[in-house]
């Protein structure tokens, strides 16, 4: 991954303050919109983002943490969150976790070397009726089994 | 001149709740509601822990403190309403109705129990092994709550690294409990904001940016932070082992320097209440522990106001009669190394407004190492200069790599007052008893101006009763020399005197106002930044900026706990000691003047001084790499 130019952060993050405006209260969408424009939020964007909206680059990154949907770390291009909550988790979690961290040779928490894959648990993702679940960047995945979890890495391998 | 972050942060709903009992307010006036089965009679809007707190009805609190908003996370203060389905923390609970209250029923003190064993879960430390063992929250509240055994289990293995990287604060995150004291100290009252709670949940970790270690991040090393943690999570870092062995070593000749306000707080570390003035039993206790020399800062404190005040006077010479552009004017005082970190980080085009005189620990230092090293025939190489300070910031500044004017560190070790009280308890003494005696020579004496340095206003009121004699050949037109403008806890200060029948070389100054401000806490170094940036300080001429909250007394370094109600009682000692001092003003201390006679013979601001006494600064900026 090429890290984003720093020039080309402070211009978007410019950009993203104008439209959505100073207060704090405006620090999420500014950081959904950074996650998606460059697919991760670095120490330099937190900065920058705190800078623009005069709050303290610690109060971000703490913010940054607490969603699963915001990362620091550049992902790979298919993010893999299988939901590790309760209902999810008695209805088998554990079987398609070790599934996928055969099939992709990643643990949880870690990007492939070409970075195709990451793998991480999230939280509860609404689908307690069908776990369990998972999501494959934007689409969801329910009741998983192993062998429904092999075919669909296949698909996308 | 409000700030926009201060008031977003907490809502106006989380700050304290301080109501006048004698000013009931328009919207609700008395309140009759009843705790415990008692009636009691209560203002409109009050908490319920402010209400009992009044009423000589104790509320356990963790995570509450009287500097900082409420945050209501700790649960320690539960208490029991009528007709509520839950238990509500008397701390963010107003009172707007009749309600009933019970503050010791069986759900609350189960409830309790429980809080206290699911905190004690998480904390891992040694008690014997603990910086603030007997002096911890939560160690006194597990004893409150006849804990006796761990109901949720306990940490017996260390999980974080102690992260020792900081010149002046260790932090062990084994030992936080998350009340995020640290976190609205930090971002509200001092608005550096180097600590949040990161991640969520049960991985929740009162980090820094990046998870960088503290020496990374932007720390002003203020140190305010360690005295709100109620545990040991936050510490200074202590070179008393360094210190005992140059003081065991023959061949080191060990000096100390104890700050102005030092005397008026070590007394609380053996029990005392704040407000005791220590001076003389402290100087007797460090001859006893085995220190070489012992002097007081003071002096040096003197010595700052001669070459501050000169420096003031120049930068308006050449102001108003030469008519130099380049000349910052208000100048800002350079005494506090926090607020100095703190503008080289957040303001680094500004440092020419700084007034370039070293701290007056730093003077002393240099001092010590030329002129007396010079007058007792003593090789500076084997003095070993020690400085007890309220301060934790000292610790970095004394690390600076441009403080060693004299060709050594000017000052080797930086000492908080709770480490002094440690060493002198470890020497077998108990303070209060000792019998008073002087500070050494050839420093012995020094004024009561030196000795206000130690409160906010101090170091202002010191230099303007300098100043307006050296201009007007007389005493400074207050009652007492008491300039009463300067002194008080308001975040932000001002003060004016008119300089009137001026003397002659002085003909410039006749009839100028000279204004002032006072700021302290770097929140409220901010307010002053910003307006100076407007330019509504364009006919400002002398700023005093303190990092701590309540200026030194309030330091880092102090006795813990701080509250405002200690920090006035210190003030007062401070201003008490200095009404009874036979010399109240800078200059007309003897060794001053012999001093200027002596060794630095170009006077204030002159060659020698500008060497040895004075400094520079570094931009270093806000970005964190």
């Amino acid at each position: 991954m090429i890290y984003p130019d720093k020039n080309v952060i402070v211009s978007e993050v410019e950009h993203l303050v104008e439209k959505y405006g100073f207060g704090r209260e405006n620090l999420l969408p500014i950081l959904q919109e950074v996650q998606r424009k460059f697919g991760f939020i670095s120490d330099f964007a937190m900065q920058e983002i705190a800078h623009r909206l005069d709050i303290h680059p610690v109060e971000v990154y703490g913010v940054v943490t607490f969603y699963s949907f915001l990362s620091t770390e550049p992902k790979g291009k298919y993010v893999i969150r299988l939901c590790k909550t309760i209902s999810c988790d008695i209805a088998g979690k554990d079987a398609i976790a070790r599934t996928l961290e055969r099939e992709l040779g990643l643990k949880f928490g870690e990007t492939s070397a070409d970075r195709k894959f990451s793998l991480e648990f999230c939280h509860c993702i609404g689908m307690c009726d069908q776990g369990p679940a998972m999501l494959i960047n934007d689409q969801v995945f329910t009741k998983l089994t192993p062998s429904k979890v092999i075919e669909i890495i296949e698909n996308i391998k | 001149m409000e700030s926009k972050i201060s008031q977003e942060r907490a809502p106006v709903a989380q700050k304290p709740h301080k109501i006048d009992t004698t000013v009931t307010g328009d919207i609700g006036g008395l309140v009759d509601i009843e705790i415990n089965g008692r009636p009691y009679q209560v203002p409109f809007g009050i908490t319920i822990l402010e209400a009992c707190r009044r009423n000589n009805i104790h509320i356990p609190t963790l995570c509450y403190h009287e500097d900082l908003c409420i945050a209501g996370v700790c649960r320690v203060c539960v208490v029991e309403i009528e007709g509520m389905r839950t238990l509500q923390a008397s701390c963010a609970y107003p009172i707007t109705g009749k309600i009933k209250i019970w503050t010791t029923s069986e759900k609350v003190r189960k409830a309790r129990r429980h809080i206290l064993d699911l905190l004690l879960s998480e904390h891992y430390g040694e008690c014997y092994s603990c910086v603030r063992n007997n002096n911890c929250e939560l160690q006194t509240l597990a004893k409150e709550y006849g804990v006796d055994y761990y109901r949720f289990g306990h940490v017996d293995q260390k999980r974080y690294e102690v992260d020792r990287s900081s010149y002046a604060i260790v932090r062990d995150m084994d030992k936080c409990v998350l009340c995020k004291r640290c976190v609205r100290t930090c971002i509200d009252l001092q608005e550096v904001g180097v600590l949040e709670a990161t991640r969520r949940g049960y991985n929740t970790l009162i980090s820094t940016f990046m998870d960088k270690p503290m020496i990374d991040v932007i720390c002003i090393n203020c140190g305010q932070c360690i005295n709100r943690c109620p545990t040991g999570a936050l510490r200074a870092k202590d070179p008393s082992d360094e210190i005992w062995k140059a003081i065991d070593d023959p061949k080191k000749h060990v000096v100390i320097q104890t700050a102005p306000s030092i005397r008026v707080a070590i007394g609380e570390e053996f029990g005392l209440p704040p407000g005791n003035s220590m001076t003389g039993q402290m100087a007797t206790a460090l001859r006893m522990i085995g220190f070489d020399r012992v002097f007081d800062t003071n002096f040096a404190a003197d010595l700052t106001i001669m070459e501050e005040g000169t420096e003031l006077l120049l930068r308006l010479k050449r102001k108003l009669v030469d008519g130099d552009e380049n000349v910052k004017l208000p100048q800002f005082t350079s005494c506090s190394p926090g607020w100095i970190k703190f503008i080289e980080h957040y303001y680094p085009e500004y440092l020419d407004y700084l007034s370039t005189c070293k701290s007056p620990q730093q003077m002393f230092g240099a001092v010590i190492k030329t002129f007396y090293a010079q007058e007792m025939g003593i090789d500076p190489a084997n003095i070993v200069t020690v400085a007890v300070m309220p301060c934790t910031a000292k610790k970095f500044e004394c690390n600076r790599p441009e403080m060693n004017s004299s060709g050594f560190k000017d000052i080797d070790y930086g000492l908080t007052t709770r480490e002094l009280a440690q060493m002198i308890k470890e020497a077998g003494i108990y303070l209060p008893e000792l019998p008073p005696s002087h500070f050494d020579e050839p420093f012995g004496d020094a004024s009561g101006a030196g000795l206000i340095f130690g409160a906010t206003g101090g170091v202002m009121e010191a230099a303007l009763r300098t100043v307006y004699e050296i201009v007007t050949g007389r005493e400074v037109p207050f009652k007492n020399l008491e300039i009463t403008p300067c002194r008080g806890i308001d975040g932000v200060r001002e003060a004016s005197v008119v300089l009137e029948n001026v003397k002659e070389e002085w003909k410039f100054l006749e009839g100028v106002e000279l204004k002032f401000m006072i700021a302290h806490g770097t929140a409220n170094a901010k307010k002053v930044m910003e307006a100076l940036i407007r330019g509504e300080l364009n006919n400002y001429h002398f700023v005093e900026i303190m990092a701590c909250p309540g200026g030194c007394i309030g330091g880092g370094g102090q006795p813990i706990p701080t509250s405002p109600e200690i920090r006035k009682k210190r003030i007062e000692a401070i201003y008490k000691e200095d009404a009874e001092l036979p010399i109240r003003k800078s200059h007309e201390n003897p060794h001053i003047k012999y001093i200027y006679e002596k060794f630095l013979v170009d006077g204030p601001c002159g060659h020698i001084s500008h060497k040895l006494l004075h400094t520079h600064y570094t931009k270093r900026g806000k970005y964190i790499v």
